[in-house]
């Protein structure tokens, strides 16, 4: 007997993504050959961008846990890393792994901490936090103190011989971060913890009824998202080769940014941050001239984008084709 | 000695961020939302002051006979055209829509003011001080401070429990659908629940003004000493909010006392102490 149904989560448009993207990955990895220097850096800061709103939409879209703090893992990172190689030697590429493990351990005992802050008070805890983390840093005067630090060019010259070949490397780190962060995402929606998510989402108390550990969930979300962060951080640093405890815990440059971008492109879905993404490069690209009105754009543009269309490009286009490109529900389906 | 005199410093500081708070508390109370751009609206309203004073040539504490009600009524606008359309839905689309105005508030100061730090000059009464004993002494203005954010809480505590518009605020509270078939508009309540905040603001900012150096950047530092107050003093309890202000004045003043770096950073560790410790805050009345 066949049964009386299946349950199917890829969908035809899904596999032509998954596809298609395998062809722009190949193109990516390959930029080094078809691009120029600046815009390989370009591309360096848009992978990381992407990684940051890709998490930061993890937690406030699919958790729950609306940050506006997650600058305080960024320049952590980017710390971890300057301390790594300036002081024990280790390779800066080895080190934005360590960063990430380390971003992760000291998520672990400050996460118990925020969580009993409620709802948007918790959004303003973790901005303490990263104050917490900024003043603190500037405190450490072998990092330079309030000034901050610039890589010794000792270290950076060891990444890899010659200037073209380090490059590269950067580059390739920046494109492995940004679809480790993707794949980690859609693969933490789609196994049991996602299923719990979404069911958080729905409602914490019936969730909770069926045996759903509330707290275990987003308390594992928010140190995954925490390693992330500060892998992303790390990176970013190595590219900057310079870090002060101003830059390193903006909140305009690491949340403000990282929120438009999520915001224009579609809370809660995956392709929302990385369409939002590219419409916040092409706008900086086009408009980042006019300075502080340019910050003031972003900001009406946010409000507009929230008041009329709360689920971004991305939800609309959802909402008007029911498109899905990366699979994460799940459908049932009935033989005919 | 100079223990005591950080300690009274301190005591006295954390009246005017009970003043920060005071506003951020009301309208959390009322309509369980959070504004990021609270203290970029203080920093606003101190700018508005230093525009009064130099436009009327008014007494920096005289100018809030304008700044306080052109605060509120931008308060119940920023209400009814920006907040109320997303208010009900979720927590998110609040939340964002303040951080995009605190966004836009602070550029906007910047495009309007340059980055230039400034101060209003209160005269003679920056300087005057009544010495309690030999090498103690307190200052009047931050004594006028701290008897202003008295006199304000306890004005904010007898509209919500004595008046009709704080019954309503009450109600609203509890049960907004109820409230509302009960003739209540909720739109009109939180306007006028943001202008009262406003208007707490607009104290606040000339106050500010007055004290220290200000420039578009400050407003984010404003908004958190006011958020460590409200939860450090426990939420919905206004006095509570009091006490939470001179516990982040006297951390203050007393990391300041050690150096000068740990100023900020000793208030932002007993905020995290006390939510280690009671996470309910020191007097939490609200669940």
């Amino acid at each position: 007997m066949t049964p009386a149904f299946s349950i199917e989560r890829s969908t035809r448009a899904s596999r032509l993504t998954a596809v298609l993207s395998l062809g722009v990955l190949a193109t990516l990895a390959a930029a080094p050959w078809w691009a120029g220097r600046a815009d390989i850096r370009l591309l360096g800061e848009v992978y990381s961008f992407m990684a940051l709103a890709s998490l930061w939409n993890l937690l406030a879209g699919y958790t729950g846990l609306v940050s506006v703090g997650q600058q305080a893992y960024v320049g952590f990172g980017g710390y971890v890393l300057f301390a790594l190689a300036m002081f024990l030697g280790i390779h800066p590429l080895a080190a934005i792994a360590i960063a990430g493990v380390a971003g992760a351990l000291i998520a672990i005992p400050i996460a118990p901490l925020l969580f009993r802050l409620q709802g948007a008070y918790f959004a303003i805890g973790t901005w303490v936090l990263a104050e917490v983390f900024r003043l603190v840093f500037a405190q450490v005067s072998s990092l330079g103190g309030g000034s901050g630090a610039s890589l010794p060019a000792g270290i950076v010259t060891g990444i890899a011989a010659d200037r073209a070949l380090r490059e590269m490397l950067v580059y390739w780190t920046a494109l492995a971060i940004a679809v480790a962060t993707l794949a980690f995402v859609v693969m933490l929606l789609r196994s049991r913890t996602g299923l719990a998510l979404t069911a958080l989402r729905d409602s914490e108390i019936a969730s909770e009824s069926l045996g759903i550990g509330i707290w275990r969930t987003k308390f594992l979300v928010y140190v995954a998202v925490a390693g992330f962060t500060s892998m992303t951080g790390a990176f970013i640093f190595l590219q900057k080769l310079r870090i002060s405890p101003d830059a390193a815990f903006s909140v305009n440059d690491w949340t403000a940014y990282v929120i438009f971008i999520a915001v224009i492109g579609g809370i809660g879905t995956i392709e929302g941050p990385i369409i939002g993404t590219i419409l916040f490069f092409l706008l900086r690209e086009t408009l980042a001239d006019l300075g502080t009105t340019y910050l003031m754009i972003l900001g009406a543009v946010a409000i507009l984008v929230m008041l009329r269309a709360p689920k971004g490009l991305w939800g609309m286009v959802v909402e008007r084709t029911g498109l899905t490109l990366v699979p994460i529900r799940r459908r049932v389906t009935f033989p005919k | 000695m100079d223990w005591l005199n950080a300690l009274l410093q301190g005591v006295l500081l954390g009246g005017l961020y009970a003043l920060f708070a005071a506003g951020l508390s009301l309208i959390f109370g009322v309509m369980r939302l959070v504004n990021i751009a609270h203290g970029d609206l203080i920093v606003a309203a101190a700018y508005l002051a230093l525009v009064v004073v130099e436009a009327t040539g008014l007494h920096p504490l005289a100018s809030a006979v304008i700044v306080v009600p052109v605060m509120a009524l931008i308060g119940y606008g920023m209400q009814r055209l920006l907040l109320n359309p997303t208010l009900g839905k979720d927590l998110l689309s609040p939340l964002l829509v303040t951080f995009g105005i605190s966004v836009i508030l602070q550029n906007g100061l910047l495009v309007s003011f340059t980055a230039d730090s400034h101060r209003l000059a209160a005269g003679s009464i920056e300087t005057a001080s009544i010495e309690i004993v030999p090498g103690l002494a307190i200052g009047i203005l931050p004594l006028m401070m701290f008897s202003a954010s008295v006199l304000i809480i306890w004005g904010l505590e007898l509209v919500f429990y004595r008046t009709s518009l704080g019954r309503a605020f009450r109600a609203t509270s509890d049960d907004a659908e109820m409230a509302q078939l009960m003739m209540l508009d909720r739109r009109h309540i939180f306007g006028m629940a943001m202008a009262l905040s406003a208007a707490v603001v607009a104290v606040a900012g000339i106050f500010l003004a007055i004290r220290t150096n200000f420039d578009p950047a400050s407003g984010p530092a404003r908004l958190i000493f006011g958020f460590e107050a409200v939860i450090i003093g426990g939420l919905g309890n206004l006095w509570g909010t009091l006490a939470g202000g001179i516990v982040l004045g006297v951390a203050q003043a007393i990391g300041a006392q050690i150096s000068p770096g740990w100023q900020i950073l000793a208030g932002h560790l007993v905020f995290f102490l006390v939510l280690a410790v009671k996470p309910r805050g020191l007097f939490p009345r609200m669940d």
